[in-house]
């Protein structure tokens, strides 16, 4: 199959990106100044993600479809404010997660962001599942961009007047360029942020002007140590379809109105697991000393019986040392258990720590 | 000193009296990205010609470093595994790997000086 590319990819190869395939896509994994300087560049001002490779599904319909909608995610739509965002699973009936979305209501119905790996199929399960009813628009003529750290805000701003109004995980429709632009304030890399839908064909034009004020292309590698550094999920790392949502320490994500009732995809076994614990549980890992332990490292006790697995390990630029996550047995998931990392055949000590390991600031009050 | 020397795995390699001295290239710090850690082989161990000894991780993944001769490890560089980020500022300088008493110098000869390295990487580069 031939490879995907966004409406970026000239801009990307005028600013010599080094590409990856990823999810079918040419993508640029990090740019001329590499991951570390990428990294913090995002942390001390504004890192521009071309994140259009990501699915954006337009569901339309009325009270219906958030009556239909709430028969297959764990939230409390019904009370989900116009504009209001939640993060969210789309999982089996065994709550094993198809893949984990951002579900944004909007005065047409509803926009779900879906991961890149995973949105063809998601698309195939929600309209299966929803039937014919509703219209459903899995929207390739629009490109996402993300713009993370602590100058968006003014950068963007002094674009589109208005969107430091928005507070964290709500979204509006703007006007700019004769288009409609939806942005939302959320994000991937613990920073204050915002993700902006846009037509493709403006969208290059978009970024040439966020540049021009001041912040920067950002490649996926440093987009994985800053999503790492705040803790954050990794589908097809921390997340697949043979975990669920409890397991992945994701319970606050669930609405607790949803728990006592039940009646959605996979409620039986999550109310299960919340009752009575996980025997398997997510946690964050500190490895003593530089030694990176990467996805799929084994992890030990000190009787040498295996306990675990890293999910994703790698060095986190702000932190300054190595970092991981992964699953432990639930009776060493609690933080400053000693657990020993294999790697290259040698044990190596770590702790158990919490998550996340670089300190949030997202903006909650604007308003 | 002797001239230096290149092998197709990425290090260079000079030799003074029977001690070779080996590190990265700068070409293979340009390929791995940021390196975040280093492991070196211990000292007085035995390496083989084109055996692994040692190991550089970048933010992206790990690599193996080989070696391009084989000898008795003599001396390793602290300073590198305290500080990473020496590798990519000055690899085929101050950021020298470890230090080998050669047994065998004849294996130099089918090293690449630097012009054949200069091809060599641009090759394999695109």
């Amino acid at each position: 199959m031939e490879i995907k590319k966004t409406s970026l990819n000239k801009l990307h190869q005028s600013n010599n990106a080094k590409f990856v395939e990823f999810a079918g896509y040419e993508m640029p994994i990090q740019y001329s100044k590499g991951i570390i300087e990428e990294h913090k560049f995002t942390r001390s001002n504004s890192g521009i993600f071309d994140v259009s490779h990501m699915g954006q599904l337009f569901i339309y319909g009325d009270e219906s479809l958030t009556e239909e909608l709430e028969k297959i995610f764990p939230l409390d739509l019904k009370n989900l404010k116009q504009n209001c965002s939640k993060y969210s699973f789309l999982m089996n009936e065994e709550a094993g997660i198809y893949d984990d979305l951002i579900i944004t209501k909007i005065e047409e119905g509803y926009l779900i962001i879906l991961n890149a790996a995973c949105k063809d199929k998601d698309f195939e399960i929600l309209s299966n599942l929803l039937g014919s009813k509703f219209k459903l628009n899995l929207d390739n003529n629009r490109s996402l961009i993300a713009i993370q750290g602590p100058k968006s805000v003014e950068i963007l701003n002094s674009i589109i007047n208005g969107v430091d109004q928005l507070n964290f995980m709500t979204g509006n429709w703007f006007d700019s360029d004769n288009q409609k632009l939806f942005i939302t304030r959320s994000g991937y890399t613990g920073e204050d942020g915002f993700e902006i839908s846009i037509s493709n064909d403006k969208a290059e034009k978009f970024v040439e002007n966020l540049i021009e004020k001041g912040a920067q292309l950002i490649g996926l590698g440093a987009r994985d140590t800053l999503r790492l550094e705040a803790g954050l999920c990794l589908y097809g790392h921390e997340l697949d379809i043979n975990k669920t949502p409890v397991e992945a320490n994701l319970r606050w994500a669930i609405s607790k109105s949803r728990l006592s009732n039940g009646g959605f995809i996979g409620s039986k076994k999550i109310m299960n697991q919340m009752q009575d614990g996980a025997s398997q549980i997510r946690v964050g890992i500190k490895p003593e000393g530089r030694l990176i332990a990467r996805e799929k490292t084994k992890i030990f006790d000190d009787t040498d019986t295996q306990i675990g697995e890293i999910t994703s390990g790698t060095f986190g630029p702000s932190v300054n040392g190595p970092i991981a996550m992964g699953y432990v047995n639930k009776e060493f998931s609690k933080v400053d258990t000693k657990i020993l990392l294999e790697v290259r055949g040698k044990k190596h000590p770590a702790n158990v720590c919490a998550l996340p390991f670089y300190k949030k600031n997202y903006v909650k009050g604007v308003n | 000193m002797s001239e230096v020397k290149f092998s197709k795995e990425h290090e260079w390699i000079t030799l003074e009296g029977d001690v070779a001295t080996i590190g990265i290239t700068k070409h293979a710090t340009e390929m791995l990205g940021d390196i975040v850690f280093a492991e070196l082989p211990e000292k007085g161990s035995n390496v083989e010609k084109d055996g692994t000894a040692g190991v550089v991780e970048s933010t992206k993944a790990a690599s193996d470093v080989y070696t391009p001769v084989s000898g008795e490890v003599v001396d390793t560089n602290q300073a590198i595994v305290d500080d990473p980020s020496k590798i990519n500022e000055d690899p085929e300088g101050s950021a020298w790997f470890f230090k080998l008493k050669m047994k065998d110098q004849s294996e130099m000869d089918s090293l690449m000086n630097k012009e054949e390295y200069d091809k060599f990487a641009k090759e394999s580069a695109s």
